[in-house]
């Protein structure tokens, strides 16, 4: 039977090309508007560490005076100070934990052919590359013993290692970072966490560091801070904050494997607020929040509010398109009234008319998926070719693909319910006298 | 306009002229709010900064060597800069330029009173003190930025302390209005929360490294104090078409006085580079709003064509009649484009509501401004002219059916 109404459709819709043509356009425009938007949404909020996210914490506590505190409704602070950050680490009370925080490091290579540049880098304690389950090309993370020790040594990243050593093991490769000299002891593989969710005080896209140094050395060598910082009371300012000073400018995250992990490391945070208030260093009541990865991003709103605009803007757009197809498709199967009736006369039901029509309807959303999708792509390819950080991220994956086929066909199917359901109500004898 | 035929016959077409009338209320509700955006959106990227932008061009430079002593370097850089041919001027700031992102603000108060009002009410609001953004400079900044010195006097030499933090600013006019309602700011001593510092001129105007509200966009302060540490930022002013080949043999000229900096070649700019890509985004979403604006209105139109020229086809045999009953060609065009009028104005009635509905809908969303009203009677113009336009071809068509096809069958 479906073989049968495929058939009908397909003569139907060659019957009046423009229309179906109109049709068909329709679909594809709004479906190719709605999908290049919807690709970009989906990637820009998508999860940077699929599988990890889920165990991995944000610790925000409130080290500040209780100026301008508000019970319940005052965030902690996004950051932590130096202080807080290492009592946290050493404390030592997560499965994982990782101190952290951005610079710039100028790279000065042995070889004349390149002039000295700038590199973003990260300085964090060990942690960081197990926790996030970084991928090594050549050799390893430093070890604790390293943190410990001060060690000169570094992790660099594939295109770093590209530029620098011909892309070859440059394990063990020496390596002049800011004036001093460095040992290479891994080179990172494939790894490009999207959103940059463990620091979203730089770029929030597209922003992988070149350079991964132990904090505890780069403050040794007193090397550039690059990245947020949130100072209160009698704060100093400056990018590059003391140790001592009420400032916060370090990340922390945690691995918690499991929810009772999890309610225990909200009570240590709480104890630890409570114990900083009585020794006199906080002056708010504990405030803490213990955020997962997603939540975190939620929290920061790392999407920006132009994609979100213009996906609203797709959509109201898809919305135009279908109004206009229910109109199109209405004219389009009155004008078979006689045919319809005649069918009708000669013994089809109503449901197998209304199969039909929605089966015709259906023809018109594939074909229409498929010029939508030829449109998202280049849209999307025009994405890519804007200068905004995350664009060159935009490329349709296979659930989006499926997306396109689907939304094209339930909006279609949508568009045909209302036209096939009036076509179905002609009543077959007057069709056939006016005929 | 013969109403009472159109509607009765319209009275049998309910449902499509309702899904017509629903397409032009939709359409014109998103072009509606699309324009009010685009408007926005351009108003916003022609802010002016202040400076004289098509005559500057900056160089970054940082010293690798951290023990070097970076205020001879600036001082010889600077002398290199001022004999490269064509430059007119020169002059170093730390990091901050008008729509450079790279901000420095600090809260700063009409009075030590103002201040302890602030303290008290927890809040900088309501307190007469201001947050303006702070910019610095050797000497020489005012005259190499191109600002207006609408009162009192440029630094001098002696403004310029050798230790410690500058005792005199320039602030912009709105700076000034907005500490100073109503007194002449000039000679005022402001607070920043440890010392005072005197107002010694005024520019016109200097706009912030990043755009906050419309009202605050101008509050800026400029202190005598030259970049102290690894890295400054030169400022070369130059004619307008100059300005790439200056950059050139100033950045030549640079590495020549001394090889030991990094100067990151994607940071050596034109002033209207800086520009542009600070309004990037705002300019791709223009190109955006505009297309899906055009978008939404070709859609409405084919819409409209389409369901004409089946009217007209489905009409065929009563238009012959007409015709063979005393209708010109002319009544047949007009009734059909009477019949896009009324379809049209039934559509742009909910329309009106819809866009309404839908700016309130962004307001609270997006934090987009009110839709002025005039918007709205320009929109259902719009409309009116696309239904005309779009019904033309199928109401022509129906115009030229001959009054014989009344006396056939079908």
């Amino acid at each position: 039977m479906f073989g049968y109404y495929l058939d009908l459709a397909l003569h139907g819709l060659k019957r009046n090309r423009a229309l179906t043509a109109l049709m068909v356009l329709a679909i594809a425009l709004g479906i190719g508007a709605s999908m290049t938007t919807l690709t970009v949404l989906h990637v820009l909020a998508g999860d940077p560490l699929p599988g990890r996210s889920g165990s991995l914490y944000y610790p925000q506590i409130d080290p500040r005076d209780s100026l301008g505190y508000v019970p319940g409704k005052t965030e902690p602070l996004d950051q932590l100070s130096w202080i807080d950050g290492m009592n946290l680490l050493q404390a030592r009370r997560a499965d994982r934990q990782a101190l952290m925080t951005g610079g710039n490091v100028a790279i000065q290579p042995d070889h004349s052919t390149l002039d000295p540049f700038y590199e973003s880098a990260r300085y964090t304690t060990v942690d960081f590359f197990a926790m996030f389950g970084v991928p090594f090309k050549y050799g390893h993370a430093w070890g604790e013993a390293d943190d410990a020790a001060h060690a000169r040594v570094a992790v660099i990243s594939s295109q770093l290692n590209d530029k620098l050593f011909g892309g070859g093991d440059s394990t063990g490769k020496p390596l002049r970072l800011s004036g001093a000299m460095f040992r290479v002891v891994g080179v990172i593989g494939d790894w490009n966490p999207n959103p940059h969710f463990y620091d979203l005080n730089r770029k929030s896209y597209n922003e992988n560091e070149g350079v991964y140094l132990p904090l505890s050395t780069s403050q040794d060598l007193g090397m550039t801070h690059d990245g947020g910082v949130d100072c209160w009371g009698n704060g100093g300012g400056g990018n590059t904050p003391d140790h001592n000073s009420p400032c916060v400018w370090l990340q922390f995250w945690v691995q918690l494997d499991s929810p009772a992990k999890v309610a225990a490391y909200e009570a240590f945070l709480v104890g630890y607020s409570r114990q900083q208030k009585e020794l006199g260093r906080f002056g708010r009541p504990p405030n803490i929040k213990l955020r997962d990865v997603m939540q975190w991003l939620d929290y920061n709103q790392v999407v920006p509010d132009d994609v979100r605009l213009q996906n609203g803007l797709a959509f109201g757009f898809l919305l135009v398109c279908l109004v206009n197809t229910v109109g199109l498709m209405l004219a389009k199967f009155l004008r078979r009234s006689g045919e319809l009736g005649v069918r009708r006369a000669l013994g089809a039901s109503k449901r197998s008319l209304f199969a039909q029509l929605l089966i015709e309807a259906g023809v018109v959303g594939l074909v229409g998926g498929i010029g939508g999708l030829l449109l998202a792509l280049v849209g999307l390819w025009l994405v890519r070719r804007q200068p905004a950080s995350y664009a060159a991220l935009a490329h349709l994956d296979p659930t989006m693909l499926l997306a396109t086929f689907l939304l094209a066909l339930g909006a279609s199917l949508l568009a045909g319910l209302l036209p096939a359901w009036r076509a179905c109500q002609i009543a077959p004898a007057l069709q056939l006298k006016s005929n | 306009m013969q109403t009472r035929p159109i509607l009765s016959t319209l009275r049998h077409h309910k449902l499509t002229a309702g899904l017509l009338m629903l397409q032009v209320a939709f359409t014109l509700a998103i072009v509606c709010n699309v324009m009010h955006m685009i408007v926005g959106r351009i108003e916003r990227i022609g802010v002016p900064t202040g400076i004289a932008e098509n005559e500057l061009a900056t160089i970054p430079s940082t010293a690798i060597d951290k023990a070097a002593n970076h205020r001879a370097q600036l001082a010889a850089d600077l002398a290199t800069l001022r004999a490269v041919p064509g430059v007119r001027a020169a002059a170093a700031v730390s990091y901050s330029l008008p729509l450079n992102r790279n901000e420095d603000t600090q809260g700063i108060c009409p009075s030590k009173e103002a201040l302890d009002r602030a303290i008290q009410r927890n809040s900088i609001d309501g307190s007469g003190c201001m947050e303006p953004s702070i910019y610095d400079g050797t000497l020489g900044l005012v005259d190499t930025l191109g600002l207006h010195l609408v009162e009192g006097r440029d630094f001098q030499q002696g403004d310029y302390v050798a230790d410690g933090k500058p005792v005199v600013a320039i602030v912009t006019r709105a700076l000034a209005q907005h500490l100073y309602p109503g007194k002449p700011a000039l000679g005022q001593s402001m607070y920043d929360g440890d010392r005072f510092i005197r107002v010694v001129g005024i520019v016109d105007s200097l706009l912030r490294p990043e755009l906050r509200t419309p009202g605050v966009d101008n509050d800026s302060m400029i202190l005598p104090q030259a970049p102290d540490g690894a890295s400054a930022r030169y400022v070369l002013r130059s004619a307008p078409q100059d300005r790439q080949r200056v950059l050139a043999a100033a950045t030549a000229a640079l590495w020549k006085v001394n090889p030991n900096r990094i100067i990151n070649p994607a940071r050596v700019q034109t002033y209207s580079q800086i520009r542009a890509a600070y309004f990037q985004r705002d300019t791709t979403m223009i190109g955006l709003l505009i297309a899906s604006a055009l978008g939404l209105l070709f859609v409405t139109a084919l819409g409209i064509a389409g369901l004409a020229n089946f009217w007209v086809q489905q009409r065929t045999r009563s238009i012959g009649i007409r015709r063979a009953i005393g209708a010109t060609h002319h009544d047949i065009l007009r009734y059909f484009q009477d019949e896009n009028f009324l379809i049209v104005t039934a559509g742009v009635v909910p329309g009106v509501l819809l866009a309404i509905g839908l700016n309130l809908l962004l307001m609270t969303r997006y934090e987009l401004p009110r839709l002025p009203l005039w918007y709205l009677p320009i929109g259902a113009l719009v409309l009116w002219v696309l239904g005309q336009l779009s019904v033309l071809s199928p109401a022509l068509r129906a115009a030229a059916v001959p009054p014989v096809v009344a006396t056939r069958s079908v």
